[in-house]
C-alpha cells in the first residue's frame, strides 16, 4: 500500500487516499491498446470534444476525470462506437485499436463491441433471471459450450457468485443496486472482451458497493484493460494507473467543448501535475 | 370597554360562508350529477346486456346451448343454430390475426428501430390513416375491386401452388372466407401496429444499450430485449385486434359470400355472426328469426367482453413481471 | 475486413457473417412490411379518389337519391349528407356533456376503486361491436315506434361516449393541480373551481377529443343500419323520422347491380374519407397545440 501524498509532492492535492496500486512499469514494457489521435466529436453542429490525443495501455486501469460537461462520457462511448446510436453524431480523427482504425464508417460496430465491452452508469440488467442475464450474451455470441461454467466464472470474477448462487433463476430486478451493477459487470466480462469501458460505474451506488467494484477492477486488471470515467477524484486516485484529465474550453460564440488537458501516471497527476488547470482541479480549487 | 356592535354587524357575521351551506350544496350537486353520469354509463352497460338477453330470450329458451353447436338456419321451418356463423367468425378473426400480426409487428419494428427520422412521422401517420378508413368503404372496395381480383387471380394461384393443403381448395366465387380474412387483416393491422410501435418505443434505452454493448446485432437486441419486454403489451394488442375482427359486420358482410359452409376450404362462401345480423335483421320475420339473430348478437357481446377482460389481464400480468 | 478482423478481434468470424446476414434479412422484411402497409393505404385511397373524385359535382350535394332509378336519372347524395350531419351533430350533443360529466367525476371526485371500475366500464363499452349497439337501440327505441334519426344519434352517442370520456379524463389529468389549488385557495368552492377554472383551461383538448370521436363514428354503418335505414324519398330534415346517411347509402349502393349506383357509392366514399381525414388531421393538430399549452412540452 502506498500513500498518494509523497514527500516530494509539490502541491497539496485535495485527495489523500490509500491505494493498492503498484508503481507503473517503464513505458517500453507497456503495450498500447488504443491510440487516439486528434479526436473531434460533434452532436449535429455542437462540438463535444476537440483534438483529443493519447494512448491507452494494456492491463492498466485508465481513468478519465474532469468537471461535468467536459465530454468524458462522449469520449468513452467513442471507443466502442456507442455514439453511433445518437442521431446527428459525427466524429473526426482516428481511434486505433491494436493498430486498426475503428472509427471509420466501414467498420462494423457489432464487431467492435464484441471485444470492447461496456458497463453503464446506472445498472441496467435485463428483466430476466440472474443466470439468463449472463447467459444471454454468451448464447447469442455463440459461446454456448460449458455455459454453466462460464456463467459461474463471470459471476465469481464479479464477486457476486456467493451472493446469488442459490437463486440464479430468480429475477435480476430483485437484486440491490450494487448487486445489479456487479451483475452487469459479470454480463460484460462473460463474453471475454479485451477491454472493459466503465462509464461512472459506481456513481449510483453506495460507498460499500463502490468499494467492491473498485476491488474487482484491481483484481481483474491482469485479464482485461479498464477505461473508467469517473467524476469522483478519490476513486481515480484509488484505482487508476493512468489518469486523463479533461476540461471545458470555451469558444468566442459561447460554445463549449471538452479537451484533454493532461495525461500521465495517476500519482503524477495528483501530486505534481504539469498543467495549472489540472492542479486547480485536483486541489479542489474548481470543478 | 366593550365594542359597540350594531344589529347589522351581528347578522353579517352569523351569515358568513363559514357556515357554508350554500357553498357545499354546489359541490354536492356537481358530485351527484357527475357521479350520476358515471353510474349511468354502468347502467347503460347493464341495460345493453339486459336488452340483448331479453331479445334473445325466445331463441334462448327454444334452442338453448345447442344453438352454438348445430349448423342450420332455416327461417321457413324455424330451425336456427349458429354453428356455421360461429365457425365463420372464429375462422375469419383468427385468420386475420395470423396474417395481420407479422405485418403489424414488421411495421412497428420498422417505425421504432429502422426508419430514418424523416420517414418515421409520415409513415406513422399513413398507418394511422389506414385505421381511420370506415369499414363500409373497405367493404365497397372489397366488393368492386378485391372480390374479382381474388376470384380471377389470387385464389387460383394459391390453389395451384398450395392446393395440397385443404385450406386452399377450389374457389367458385371471390366472395369467400379468404376474402373476408384479407379485408379484416387490412382493418386490424393498423391497430396492432400502432399499439406495438408505442410499446417498442417505450423500451428503456438503457436496456437496448446494454444489449448492443455486448456486441449483438440490432435484430438480436430486438429479439432478446425489446420483444420480451413488450411481450405482454403485444399480446394485448393482438387480443384487441381479434376483438375488433370478431365484431366487424359491415365490411365482412359485403365480401364473405353469405353461405353456411363449414369446412377447411377457405375459398368457400360462408358467413359470420355479425355479418348475418347485418344482412338479415331488417328482413327477419318475427318473432323467432329476430330473436335468433339477437341470440347471435348476445354471443358477440359475451365474446367481446371476454376478449376485453383477457387483454386487461394480460397487460396486468406483464407489467408485474417487469417489476420483478 | 475479414483477415484483419480475425487478428485484431481474435475471434472466428463466420458466426459474425451469418449473424449479420440474418440481421439484414430481418431488416428487409421490416422495410417490406412498412411498404405493404403504405401500399395498402395507397391502393384503398387511390381507388376511392380515382373513382369518386370524378363524380364530384354540385348535383352530388344537392340532389337526393332516387332508389331503383335507371341510369338516366340524375341523383346525388344530398339526403345522405343532410342525414349524416344532423345525426352526427345530435349524437355529439348527447355524448359530449355526458362524457365530460363522467370525466369530471372520475378525475375530480372518484375514490381510487371507483376510478378503476368506471375505467373498466368505459373500456368494455368501447369494445362492444357496433352491430350489437345497433341491436340494443333497436330493442330499446325502435321496437313499436319505428326508426328515426334520433335513434341513430343515440346509437352513435353510445359509441362516442367512451372515447369522449377517456380523452377528457386524460386532458383533465394534464391540468396542473396548482391551478386547482389556486382556485380553492381563493375560497372558491370545489364546483366553481372545476367548472370555472379547470374546465375552461382544458376545453381545447376536450373539444379536440370530441372532434376525434366524431371522425371515428362518422363512418360507422352498423349502428345506423337497424335504427335509421328505411327511408323515404327526398331530403329529410326531421330527425324524428328515419334519415338516410352516408355510410348506409354506400352500403346499399355497393350491393346494387346498377353500375351508376356504384359510381354514386364511390362518390359518397370519397366525400366521407375526405371529411374524416380533414377532421382527424385538424383535431390532431389542435391536440398538439393544446397539449403544448397545458404542459409546455412539444410532442
Amino acid at each position: 500500500m502506498t500513500e498518494l501524498v509523497s514527500e516530494s509532492s509539490s502541491i497539496v492535492p485535495a485527495v489523500r487516499v490509500e491505494t493498492k496500486r503498484q508503481p507503473l512499469p517503464p513505458r517500453e514494457q507497456l503495450e498500447t491498446v488504443f491510440e487516439i489521435q486528434d479526436l473531434d466529436a460533434l452532436y449535429g453542429s455542437k462540438p463535444a470534444l476537440k483534438g483529443v490525443s493519447f494512448d491507452v495501455y494494456k492491463n492498466l486501469v485508465t481513468a478519465i476525470i474532469g468537471p461535468s460537461g467536459c465530454g468524458k462520457s462522449t469520449f468513452i462511448r467513442c471507443l466502442n462506437r456507442m455514439n453511433d446510436l445518437v442521431p446527428g453524431f459525427r466524429q473526426h480523427g482516428t481511434i486505433r485499436y491494436h493498430g486498426y482504425d475503428i472509427s471509420t464508417r466501414d467498420v462494423d460496430p457489432v464487431a467492435v463491441r464484441r471485444t470492447i465491452g461496456m458497463v453503464f452508469q446506472r445498472p441496467n440488467p435485463f428483466p430476466k433471471s440472474i443466470f439468463d442475464n449472463v447467459a444471454w450474451g454468451l448464447k447469442v455470441l455463440g459461446m454456448k459450450d460449458g455455459l454453466n461454467d462460464r456463467v459461474e466464472k463471470a459471476l465469481t470474477q464479479a464477486a457476486l457468485w456467493d451472493e446469488v448462487k442459490d437463486r440464479l433463476k430468480t429475477n435480476a430486478m430483485g437484486l440491490s443496486g450494487g448487486q445489479q451493477q456487479r451483475l452487469c459487470i459479470a454480463r460484460a466480462i462473460a463474453v471475454e472482451p479485451d477491454v472493459v469501458l466503465m462509464d461512472e460505474p459506481a456513481s449510483a451506488l453506495d460507498p460499500i458497493a463502490t468499494q467492491k467494484i473498485e476491488e474487482l477492477m484491481h483484481g481483474l486488471k491482469s485479464e482485461y484493460t479498464f477505461v473508467i470515467v469517473t467524476h469522483n477524484m478519490q476513486q481515480a486516485a484509488r484505482v487508476a494507473d493512468m489518469t486523463a484529465f479533461f476540461s471545458i474550453s470555451r469558444g468566442e460564440e459561447g460554445q463549449r467543448w471538452g479537451e484533454l488537458i493532461e495525461y500521465d501516471g495517476t500519482e503524477k497527476i495528483f501530486t505534481a501535475p504539469s498543467d495549472k488547470r489540472t492542479e486547480d482541479y485536483v486541489t479542489g480549487r474548481f470543478g | 370597554m366593550a365594542p359597540t356592535v350594531s344589529a347589522l354587524d351581528t347578522t353579517e357575521t352569523t351569515r358568513r360562508p363559514f357556515s357554508g351551506r350554500r357553498v357545499r350544496f354546489g359541490d354536492t350537486l356537481l358530485r351527484v350529477v357527475a357521479g350520476g353520469a358515471a353510474l349511468g354509463a354502468a347502467v347503460l352497460l347493464g341495460l345493453i346486456a339486459y336488452k340483448l338477453v331479453q331479445g334473445a330470450h325466445l331463441a334462448l329458451s327454444t334452442f338453448g346451448l345447442g344453438f352454438l353447436t348445430h349448423n342450420i338456419w332455416d327461417p321457413v321451418h324455424l330451425h336456427f343454430a349458429a354453428g356455421a356463423f360461429l365457425f365463420g367468425t372464429v375462422v375469419t378473426s383468427v385468420g386475420a390475426l395470423i396474417l395481420a400480426t407479422p405485418l403489424a409487428l414488421g411495421i412497428a419494428l420498422f417505425l421504432s428501430e429502422l426508419a430514418p427520422s424523416w420517414l418515421r412521422g409520415p409513415v406513422s401517420a399513413l398507418v394511422e390513416t389506414l385505421a381511420a378508413i370506415p369499414s363500409v368503404v373497405i367493404g365497397l372496395w372489397g366488393i368492386i375491386v378485391l372480390v374479382p381480383l381474388m376470384h380471377d387471380h389470387v385464389d387460383p394461384a394459391l390453389h395451384s401452388v398450395l392446393g395440397w393443403i385443404p385450406l386452399f381448395g377450389t374457389s367458385t366465387s371471390g366472395n369467400n372466407y379468404f376474402t373476408a380474412i384479407v379485408v379484416l387483416t387490412i382493418m386490424i393491422t393498423p391497430i396492432i401496429a400502432s399499439l406495438s410501435r408505442e410499446l417498442f418505443l417505450g423500451v428503456p434505452r438503457e436496456l437496448k444499450e446494454a444489449a448492443l454493448g455486448l456486441g449483438t446485432t440490432r435484430w438480436e437486441m430486438v429479439r432478446g430485449v425489446v420483444l420480451p419486454y413488450a411481450r405482454g403489451g403485444v399480446a394485448a394488442a393482438m387480443i384487441l385486434g381479434v376483438g375488433r375482427a370478431l365484431g366487424e359486420a359491415i365490411a365482412v358482410s359485403q365480401v364473405v359470400g353469405n353461405g353456411t359452409f363449414i369446412g377447411a376450404n377457405l375459398f368457400q362462401g360462408g358467413d359470420t355472426m355479425g355479418s348475418k345480423i347485418a344482412t338479415e335483421f331488417l328482413n327477419a320475420v318475427p318473432p323467432m328469426e329476430p330473436s335468433a339473430l339477437i341470440y347471435l348478437g348476445l354471443i358477440l357481446l359475451v365474446l367481446s367482453i371476454a376478449v376485453n377482460l383477457m387483454a386487461q389481464l394480460v397487460v396486468r400480468r406483464a407489467s408485474r413481471r417487469l417489476r420483478g | 475486413m475479414s483477415a484483419t478482423e480475425l487478428s485484431v478481434f481474435g475471434r472466428p468470424n463466420d458466426r459474425l457473417r451469418r449473424r449479420r446476414r440474418v440481421n439484414r434479412v430481418i431488416e428487409l422484411i421490416a422495410w417490406l412490411a412498412a411498404a405493404v402497409g403504405v401500399a395498402l393505404l395507397g391502393v384503398l385511397v387511390g381507388y376511392v379518389a380515382l373513382r369518386g373524385a370524378s363524380q364530384l359535382s354540385l348535383g352530388l350535394l344537392t340532389k337526393p337519391q332516387v332508389p331503383y332509378a335507371l341510369t338516366s336519372v340524375s341523383q346525388g347524395l344530398a339526403n345522405a349528407f343532410v342525414g349524416s350531419l344532423v345525426i352526427v351533430g345530435i349524437a355529439t350533443a348527447m355524448a359530449l356533456p355526458f362524457g365530460m360529466l363522467i370525466a369530471i367525476y372520475v378525475s375530480e371526485f372518484a375514490p381510487r376503486a371507483i376510478k378503476g371500475f368506471v375505467g373498466l366500464v368505459l373500456d368494455t363499452l368501447a369494445g362492444i361491436p357496433a352491430i350489437v349497439v345497433g341491436i340494443f337501440v333497436y330493442g330499446l327505441l325502435v321496437v313499436g315506434h319505428g326508426q328515426s334519426g334520433l335513434d341513430g344519434s343515440f346509437a352513435y352517442a353510445i359509441i362516442m361516449l367512451p372515447f369522449v370520456a377517456r380523452s377528457t379524463i386524460e386532458i383533465l389529468a394534464l391540468v396542473p393541480s396548482s391551478l386547482r389549488e389556486a382556485g380553492l385557495a381563493l375560497g372558491a368552492p370545489r364546483w366553481r373551481t372545476t367548472l370555472g377554472v379547470v374546465l375552461p383551461h382544458a376545453i381545447g383538448g376536450i373539444l379536440t377529443g370530441a372532434v376525434l370521436a366524431v371522425a371515428r363514428v362518422a363512418g360507422e354503418t352498423a349502428p345506423l343500419l337497424l335504427t335509421t335505414s328505411i327511408v323515404g324519398q327526398g331530403i329529410a330534415w326531421n330527425p324524428l323520422h328515419a334519415m338516410q346517411t352516408v355510410p348506409v347509402a354506400i352500403y346499399e349502393l355497393a350491393d346494387s347491380p346498377v353500375p351508376s349506383d356504384h359510381a354514386l357509392a364511390w362518390a359518397g366514399a370519397f366525400v366521407l374519407i375526405v371529411f374524416i381525414l380533414i377532421v382527424s388531421l385538424t383535431a390532431r393538430w389542435l391536440a398538439g397545440r393544446s397539449r403544448r399549452k397545458l404542459t409546455g412540452i412539444s410532442r
